[in-house]
């Protein structure tokens, strides 16, 4: 159950210390940590990182959404397709949905030109992909459950009853 | 000329929270561990209601205890959490914030030289309004040794039994103190036993931790008939803008008090009213969330004190809580001194009433960053002054 209670706050923001994580819940320090570890080891928690504003920065980065279409065979499956296209590190995200389309796929580059050629060159013409339609991120409101906007002031008095 | 004004208005000090606010506001670098509502907003799904309620042009006036739809959503919602049954047609009747309700209270029950016993320490706007009635305070103060829950023993010390009513907080503000089922029976008892009307502010009463779940003195045998629950959407939802709360009470107290309400309110905010039907239709998990919240914050902040070396009692309710001062300062020399050379707003406990002098309110309604650097600023503190 401690585990359960420390990835929450882990989730929220993983760069609580563990002395912190320990103040806000029964558990000890070495509790805490022991926890980390146990949840790193079952791979639960497979990794930690920023969560960004693109638009904050000079350099461009460039985002797609991918939708993907395939067609198995006895040989086949999803996940035979879609291990193979995790391997490439310009895909960021993947993940075999519901609805119109089987794969949602998530990558990104440096340019429209170096996405684009990674799609056509690298994804397209995988034999059991019969469709790729591509949509390129224009702005992100929200990421990881953090909105981008310029938040809300606190515009409450410092002294109130 | 000097303007004439009532003897009652003159007899209320200045509020002690002012002079804190005054100086907080002064300056830009000041954590505020002062604030006594959520840092929370509204939730968007009740503010979503609320626009569309705006956008729909409905503006009017609505009936004076409210919107019938959003009493009985109150009524079924009162009775789910809290075990209360209460007719959504005479005996529920909302208002402009929780603070209305108890104003119109004091006015509808409370006579010339009628005596209200109040445990504090409290919130503020009890004794004035009892004042401003016309009747007369009995403060009747809790201990840091009970853990700030009200007892009999501290009912008879302040001759509370000879007291036409008795004002009690909890979940409390400015403590955290909670009250059980167990510690509010003999309470409820002595109420009976000495004819005691009862006003329970419940305002905080979803803000309970630790596995404790909030119980109301009217759920007793014998009490509902005499008591006036208060609760709201100020600080569960996050709506203290909003200005909406409600009173639960026998029709007839209901009745009076709507008199009131009526010639001087007409009826509360209607855009607040289409908001708090929407909090209790589909805010429940965004209340769990905020509560949740809190109870890092409380226990976070509860460690630090204990790192720190301040006594601090282990509060379980509302989003305060409530440590001694060190040795040598009063609460208004520790929490002036702490605001001038650390940038940290606190409030000294005495501004609540009897039972609060040398502690301080800390209020843990705000960002845990921003409590870590409070907390390290008092840490920094008291080790300069210790």
């Amino acid at each position: 159950m401690s585990e359960r209670e420390v990835l929450e706050l882990l989730r929220e923001n993983a760069r609580y210390s563990t002395a912190d994580i320990a103040r806000m819940t029964d558990l000890e320090e070495d509790e805490v940590e022991a926890a980390i570890e146990e949840l790193e080891a079952a791979g639960v928690v497979r990794g930690y990182q920023a969560v960004v504003d693109w638009d904050k920065l000079e350099d461009e980065r460039v985002r797609a959404e991918v939708e993907l279409n395939v067609r198995l065979d006895r040989e086949t499956g999803y996940d035979d397709i879609a291990e193979r296209l995790a391997r490439f590190p310009q895909v960021t995200a993947l993940r075999l949905v519901s609805g119109d389309y089987d794969f949602d796929m998530e990558v990104e580059g440096d340019s429209i030109r170096e996405v684009s050629q990674f799609i056509s060159e690298k994804v397209a013409p995988v034999p059991e992909i019969t469709q790729t339609v591509t949509h390129y991120v224009m702005t992100s409101y929200k990421e990881n459950g953090i909105e981008l906007g310029d938040g809300e002031d606190d515009e409450r008095l410092s002294v109130s009853p | 000329m000097t303007f004439d004004l009532s003897e009652r208005v003159q007899t209320v000090p200045p509020s002690g929270i002012r002079r804190f606010f005054e100086i907080a506001e002064e300056r830009d670098d000041v954590i505020s561990l002062g604030v006594g509502e959520p840092d929370f907003a509204t939730p968007w799904a009740a503010r979503d209601a609320a626009i569309t309620s705006l956008e729909q042009g409905r503006t009017s006036y609505t009936a004076n205890r409210g919107k019938r739809e959003l009493r009985e959503a109150i009524a079924d919602y009162v009775a789910d959490r809290f075990g209360l049954g209460y007719d959504p047609d005479e005996e529920i009747i909302v208002t402009a914030g929780a603070s209305e309700a108890v104003d119109l209270a004091f006015r509808a029950f409370v006579d010339p030289g009628d005596t209200v016993a109040i445990a504090q320490p409290s919130y503020i706007s009890y004794e004035p309004g009892v004042i401003f009635a016309g009747g007369e305070v009995r403060s009747v103060p809790t201990k840091e040794e009970d853990d700030f829950r009200l007892t009999v023993e501290g009912l008879e010390e302040a001759g509370a039994d000879e007291a036409d009513m008795l004002v009690l907080c909890y979940p409390n503000n400015p403590t955290g103190a909670i009250m059980t089922a167990d510690d509010l029976e003999p309470i409820a008892e002595f109420a009976r036993e000495h004819d005691l009307t009862v006003l329970s502010d419940e305002i905080y009463a979803e803000l309970t931790y630790d596995g404790h779940e909030h119980t109301s003195i009217a759920s007793f045998e014998g009490m509902r008939e005499r008591t006036i629950v208060f609760n709201g959407f100020s600080k569960a939802h996050a709506m203290t803008g909003l200005r909406l709360g409600y009173a639960l009470g026998p029709a007839e107290a209901i009745h009076a008090m709507n008199k009131i309400h009526q010639y001087t309110m007409l009826s509360a905010p209607t855009t607040a009213q289409h908001a708090a039907l929407e909090a209790l239709d589909s805010c429940e998990n965004d209340v769990r969330e905020m509560v949740n919240q809190y109870d890092r914050r409380r226990q976070f902040v509860l460690s630090r004190f204990r790192e720190i070396g301040m006594d601090v009692f282990e509060a379980k309710g509302a989003f305060y809580c409530f440590p001694e001062v060190p040795e040598g300062f009063t609460a208004e020399e520790f929490a002036e001194a702490v605001l001038h050379e650390q940038g940290v707003a606190v409030v000294p406990g005495d501004v609540f009433g009897a039972g609060g002098e040398g502690h301080l309110r800390i209020s843990y309604a705000t960002g845990l960053e921003d409590l870590r650097e409070a907390l390290a600023r008092i840490e920094a503190f008291v080790e300069e002054h210790a």
